[in-house]
């Protein structure tokens, strides 16, 4: 089954970091990542998931136009089975309490802890397989 | 010293009194005499005036700050000279005419006390000459039709009176009144001697206003500079505060600012080790010449070591850019009532641990003069903790510091936190015998991003930040004392009960 994880963040090079970052297990066909630079461009391939096995959302939180927090529980709304995972650069209790309460299940202060995250999506992975 | 001596034997230009009955049909001999003791009569009376006029000034000097005491002096020493009764002497305050002393009566007489005080009228002569601010005589004052006090004037058992004002810049301030049993104008000579007392009242009362005045001025330039200074400590503190606020804004948005692009030169720099890592394992199966194969390896330990320097000193602003957020954030974490006592230790313990840690041989002696009723304070734990371990550590820098420098073999370093209870404020005080604060640093110690640590070791936001969760987030204060070369210590005060006073997690 193709596992496919969506990363929506405005910054373009988090795509060419999480590439590098997982390339042995994108090489190894593990699973395959899509990058959306928007919340809508993030709805959109949501709803395009279709047939692949979309097993995590990460998202920043801070994004020009929607929010990651707006896109929450949008997204959530199209696929309550899928866990969402929260970025921001603003760890405080705040913001923390709203992505919980919205419906995230974590949330990441950067800089990624990308061991953290690895074995997030391990269990995942083998959680699906 | 006696009346005479006193007036000091000048010759004295005499008034009036002539007695023309004394020179009829006298011998020449006898009429020369009779010359000698009238002259001699006049000059003992001008020399009682001015004993009498010398005596009031004595009274005036003496007493700069009371003018009763001249009142007084003035009522007794008239009335004998002028042969009068009575004299009385009037204060007026711009609005009524007001009782001050009298003389002819063994006590004050009840309707002066009960009379007075009263507007200026023609009631009476004192009154009067308030009201025209002239002398005024009364020769008889069953005679005179606006005089009303004639009760008075027979319970007082007096025919005549004239009362002499006391003008400044033509404004009266009291009056001097003298009566007499017998009707009539009284002599100009003495008219000129109540002048000369009046002028001399009225040099009392100004004498009185002055020294009040003066007095008054120099408590408001006393309260005035206290105040000064008051303001202008508030205004440092004020400005330090603001100065602080809206540098906190500014970090906080820079430090965001940076904190991404800071995120992937970090994140790249490191998957690029392992790229690296991985290149070297491919040059490995790959079919190179030698040398070829020895420059690339060459070049991927330079571009390796120079990874790592990226990511050393990635981690180093990463590190700085972390305290500036901490240093804009405010009200993070709870605040609740904590174990003063306890919060020290802690902090105590954790500082002293992680100075173990970080230097090898690192050694310190603590002392820990805790008050027992130090108690409970309402605070946010891990900020304050945070404040004194900053101040923990500083302390042992500078004591360390201080061994390194000095050659005294008996130095021992010291750090000593005390804590004490103040009733509704706790102080916590944070000593060491170090190696002091120099005065120019002192002015600036607290500024953010100042600091005397050589580059890396100190981000110079320590103490910034210690004010601002002292000052602001506590509401309590934070001093310190220091001797160059022998010691520092901080004083926090911090109220017991601060924080519920002040907003939960209030933001500035």
């Amino acid at each position: 089954m193709n596992l496919l994880i969506l990363v929506v963040d405005d910054e373009p090079d988090v795509e060419v970091l999480f590439r590098q970052q997982f390339r042995r297990e994108l090489r190894a066909d593990r699973f395959t990542m899509e990058f959306a630079q928007s919340a809508p461009s993030a709805l959109q391939c949501i709803s395009q998931a279709g047939n692949a096995s979309l097993i995590l959302i990460l998202s920043d939180i801070n994004m020009p136009g929607m929010s990651g927090l707006e896109l929450l529980p949008k997204a959530k709304a199209m696929r309550p089975d899928v866990p969402i995972i929260m970025i921001t650069a603003y760890g405080d209790a705040e913001i923390k309490r709203k992505a919980l309460e919205s419906g995230a299940d974590a949330l990441f202060t950067t800089p990624i802890d990308f061991l953290m995250l690895r074995s997030e999506i391990e269990t995942r992975v083998e959680r699906t397989a | 010293m006696s009346r005479r001596s006193k007036a000091g034997g000048k010759p004295v230009k005499t008034r009036g009194r002539k007695t023309k009955a004394a020179h009829l049909d006298k011998s020449p001999a006898v009429r020369e005499e009779t010359e000698v003791v009238r002259l001699r009569r006049e000059l003992d009376e001008a020399l009682e005036r001015q004993t009498a006029t010398a005596e009031v000034l004595t009274v005036i000097a003496s007493s700069p700050h009371d003018a009763q005491p001249v009142f007084d002096r003035i009522a007794k020493n008239a009335a004998p000279l002028c042969k009068a009764q009575f004299c009385y002497v009037f204060r007026f305050d711009g609005e009524l005419v007001h009782f001050a002393a009298q003389s002819g009566y063994a006590s004050t007489p009840e309707v002066f006390l009960t009379g007075y005080p009263l507007p200026p009228g023609r009631t009476s002569a004192a009154t009067r000459s308030i009201l025209t601010g002239a002398i005024e005589q009364i020769p008889d004052v069953l005679a005179d039709p606006d005089y009303r006090h004639g009760s008075q004037a027979e319970v007082l058992s007096f025919r005549s009176i004239v009362a002499v004002p006391m003008l400044k810049d033509g404004c009266p301030l009291g009056t001097i009144a003298m009566a007499r049993s017998q009707a009539g104008k009284f002599p100009d000579w003495q008219i000129d001697l109540l002048r000369t007392f009046a002028n001399q009242a009225m040099i009392a009362i100004e004498n009185v206003r002055l020294f009040n005045a003066e007095q008054q001025r120099t408590l408001q330039s006393w309260e005035l500079s206290e105040s000064l200074e008051n303001l202008r400590a508030a205004q440092d503190r004020l400005v330090q505060t603001e100065k602080l606020a809206s540098l906190g804004q500014l970090t906080a948005g820079i430090a965001h600012e940076i904190k991404n692009p800071l995120n992937f030169v970090n994140n790249f720099s490191s998957v690029s080790v392992e790229l690296i890592d991985e290149l070297r394992g491919a040059l490995a199966s790959a079919q190179l010449d030698g040398k070829l194969r020895a420059e690339i390896g060459d070049l991927a330990d330079t571009l390796q070591a120079n990874l790592d320097k990226v990511m050393q000193h990635g981690k180093r602003a990463d590190s700085i850019v972390k305290n500036m957020l901490l240093h804009s954030r405010e009200g993070s974490g709870e605040h609740r009532p904590v174990d003063l006592n306890a919060v020290v230790e802690e902090s105590l313990n954790l500082a002293y641990h992680g100075a173990r840690v970080e230097k090898q041989g690192f050694n310190i002696t603590l002392e820990r003069p805790y008050d027992p009723n130090a108690g409970d304070v309402d605070l946010f734990p891990q900020e304050i903790t945070r404040v004194l371990l900053n101040l923990i550590s500083n302390g042992f820098y500078a004591a360390t510091e201080r061994k390194s420098q000095t050659n005294d073999g008996n130095y021992e370093p010291t750090l000593a936190a005390a804590t004490k209870n103040l009733g509704d404020r706790v102080e916590i005080r944070i000593r060491d015998n170090g190696t002091g604060i120099p005065p120019e640093v002192k002015d600036k110690m607290f500024n953010p991003f100042y600091t005397t640590k050589p580059a890396g070791e100190g981000t110079g936001l320590g103490l910034s930040i210690s004010h601002a969760v002292i000052v602001k987030q506590h509401g309590g204060s934070i001093e310190v004392d220091t001797e160059p070369g022998k010691f520092t210590e901080f004083r926090i005060v911090l109220p017991r009960a601060g924080l519920s006073l002040l907003k939960s997690g209030e933001r500035g």
